[in-house]
């Protein structure tokens, strides 16, 4: 497939929002077929200027996806607000098969009104229209709604914009606190960081309702789980019991359990733990290191890296049958893998044989390995993939030329499934972005 | 003998043992001691060849025996004041310090103690054994290479191997307690295994 660097800087987004965006997303190739849509700006009618650029955030979101080119404001020939205001051949002209037209009025309270209409010029059809009455705050997350439907409604896949992701960032270790956890929404913006520390936090990963974080800790205070409750904001707590030395934490999709990487006797195995009694339950037991669970989205299976045939690779536990099956043999080793949202795929690092770290993803059914990232798209030091709700995007951490500076930097990117869209969430701070996990759709 | 000395002497050759026989040179230590040669005999072991003498003399000392030499070549105490003068605060805070420069150093993906450090924890279980009271953390450390999870188990599997080697020798299991750290606190920052082999290590730290 031919690729095309595009790159677009997403900057003046940044620059006429009053919210912060802490990762601003380099798009670094962007598939060839992208799709043209027209987003007009929305009318205002209210006192002073609008309170939000709402166009400009769903034109951030789509291009940002690769599956979208926005025609430029400028060259627009019509900007219409309403249905009764479109002249269709100004669209056609362009070669633009989709318009997205829409409105913002303030009322007599302090809610805001946001309505938009989603067109197939050539077919001059209606496709979606929706109204939302909303408070001033809430105007970024409903533009990531209206992002999701039309990414829906054009590609079929739900759009994952008005999601959320965490990350861990690593500062030098002379600041006396250099482990943070950050919450930020999946553009970059809103960024909230939830704690910081002296001891490593790693492994962040999301409750299937949202509603949790669990992370883990290591070092002298003793290794363990944390659950951070994202609701109440509350400071995270410990959950695994202080004499287990727990890390690793993947939920069940009830949300009930955890699987775990314990450690005991210098081994690590893999433990299932109740969350709420606090009661473990080992899975397995080998003098070789087990490591790294991820629980399959159906609750049947667990995944993990063992080295138990000499080299680090995935195996998977199997439940009814209480048998652990090998999954990988490509390579030098494979490790720590994440399932897709639908568990039909799992994304994982893949060492190659020579020595170079890759992201690699693998249909469970074919078990058929591919590889969606690697030292040949300019990167190195791959690890923690994991997939975007919708499926459709994998975020992992890794070190690349930044473009816009010129200068290499261990950050987030991302990456479609099938290899050909690729982002970098560029941070332009001081500390080492890694670790990232997608939340699930929101409500 | 009273305890103060019996203390002393058990923990002097382990302070010149640590200080000698295990010496190792990092690449930001260079400048200081810039005679000095890192031989690396590709194995991942690192032999200095700076301190021949100082090695003659610890390679003839035992543990407890040979006081004098070592106290001679050592740290220029005078071998007459030896109970006297040495207070236990400042032995034990030697030892503190070099144990905190000693490391265990590893293989890649390998948490297999090599023969080079077999003479230092012999040392130091022999005054674990001799000092119940005394106890340390090992703490084990990986490279960069691998995943985080990964690692944390394989820096366990290193603190934990000269953990068992402690015990086999008597030390109590109250006395040694293990931390793994994986990948998050590199010794020597860099991508390439100039900087890597000095990452996969462990090392102790003595508590009271």
């Amino acid at each position: 497939m031919v690729k095309r660097t595009c790159w677009f800087l997403l900057l003046a987004a940044c620059l006429l929002n009053a919210a912060h965006a802490a990762l601003t997303i380099e798009i670094t190739e962007g598939v060839d077929d992208a799709l043209p849509i027209a987003i007009v700006p929305f009318q205002w009618s209210g006192p002073g200027p609008a309170p939000e650029n709402i166009a400009q955030i769903i034109t951030a979101d789509l291009n940002r996806s690769g599956q979208f080119e926005a025609l430029p404001e400028q060259d627009m020939l019509a900007k219409p607000a309403a249905p009764k205001d479109i002249k269709f051949n100004n669209w056609r002209v362009l070669g633009i098969p989709n318009l997205l037209i829409g409105q913002l009025h303030a009322t007599d309270t302090e809610d805001l009104v946001v309505e938009f209409r989603l067109f197939d010029v050539f077919q001059q059809k209606q496709l979606a229209g929706f109204r939302y009455r909303t408070k001033p705050g809430q105007l970024r997350n409903i533009a990531h709604k209206v992002s999701d439907i039309v990414y829906e409604e054009l590609t079929g896949i739900k759009g994952a914009f008005g999601t959320d992701i965490v990350y861990i960032k690593k500062f030098s270790n002379k600041d006396p606190k250099p482990y943070r956890l950050y919450l930020a929404d999946a553009d970059g913006f809103n960024e909230q960081e939830i704690m910081r520390h002296h001891m490593p936090i790693f492994s962040p990963t999301w409750s299937p309702d949202n509603s949790q974080l669990a992370f883990a800790m290591a070092g002298s205070m003793g290794q363990g789980v944390f659950l951070f409750d994202v609701a109440t904001g509350k400071s995270p707590v410990r959950i695994t019991p202080r004499e287990v030395k727990a890390s690793a934490p993947s939920w069940s999709p009830d949300g009930k359990k955890l699987a775990l990487q314990v450690l005991e006797n210098g081994s690590a195995d893999i433990f299932i733990m109740d969350v709420s009694s606090k009661k473990m339950q080992r899975i397995t037991k080998h003098w070789s290191i087990d490591a790294e669970p991820s629980w399959s989205p159906d609750g049947q299976s667990i995944i993990f890296t063992s080295e138990r045939g000499g080299t680090a690779q995935l195996y998977q536990y199997s439940f009814a049958e209480k048998k652990i099956k090998r999954l990988t043999f490509k390579g030098r080793s494979n490790l720590r893998a994440a399932h897709s949202p639908d568990g039909k795929m799992i994304t994982f690092v893949h060492l190659s044989s020579n020595n170079g770290y890759n992201i690699a993803v693998m249909d469970l059914a074919t078990e058929e390995m591919r590889l969606v990232a690697g030292e040949s798209n300019g990167e190195s030091e791959h690890e923690s993939p994991s997939f975007a709700p919708n499926g459709s995007m994998i975020i992992y951490a890794a070190n690349y030329l930044q473009k816009s500076t010129r200068s290499r930097k261990t950050g987030l990117v991302a990456v479609s499934v099938d290899g050909a869209m690729r982002q970098h969430f560029v941070d332009n701070g001081i500390g080492e972005v890694r670790e990232p996990a997608w939340s699930s759709f929101l409500n | 003998m009273k305890p103060v000395t019996k203390l002393v002497v058990a923990i002097l050759p382990v302070l010149f043992l640590i200080a000698c026989g295990d010496k190792v040179v990092k690449p930001d230590e260079e400048s200081a001691q810039g005679d000095a040669v890192i031989v690396d005999d590709g194995s991942g072991g690192v032999t200095t060849l700076d301190s021949s003498e100082a090695e003659r003399l610890a390679d003839e000392l035992g543990a407890g025996e040979r006081l004098q030499d070592a106290i001679e070549a050592g740290d220029g105490l005078e071998a007459g004041e030896l109970a006297d003068v040495i207070d236990m605060d400042a032995a034990i805070q030697d030892m503190k310090d070099l144990l905190a420069e000693s490391k265990v150093y590893f293989d890649f993906d390998k948490s297999d103690i090599k023969d080079d450090y077999q003479d230092v924890l012999q040392a130091l279980a022999e005054f674990l054994v001799a000092n119940p009271e005394a106890s340390l953390v090992i703490e084990g450390h990986t490279d960069e290479r691998g995943t985080r999870e990964y690692n944390i188990a394989l820096g366990e599997r290193r603190a934990h191997a000269v953990f068992q080697f402690l015990t086999l020798q008597g030390v109590g299991q109250d006395q040694v307690r293990t931390v793994s750290f994986g990948e998050e606190r590199p010794d020597v920052e860099g991508h390439d295994e100039s900087a890597w082999k000095w990452n996969r290590r462990a090392v102790f730290i003595y508590t009271e």
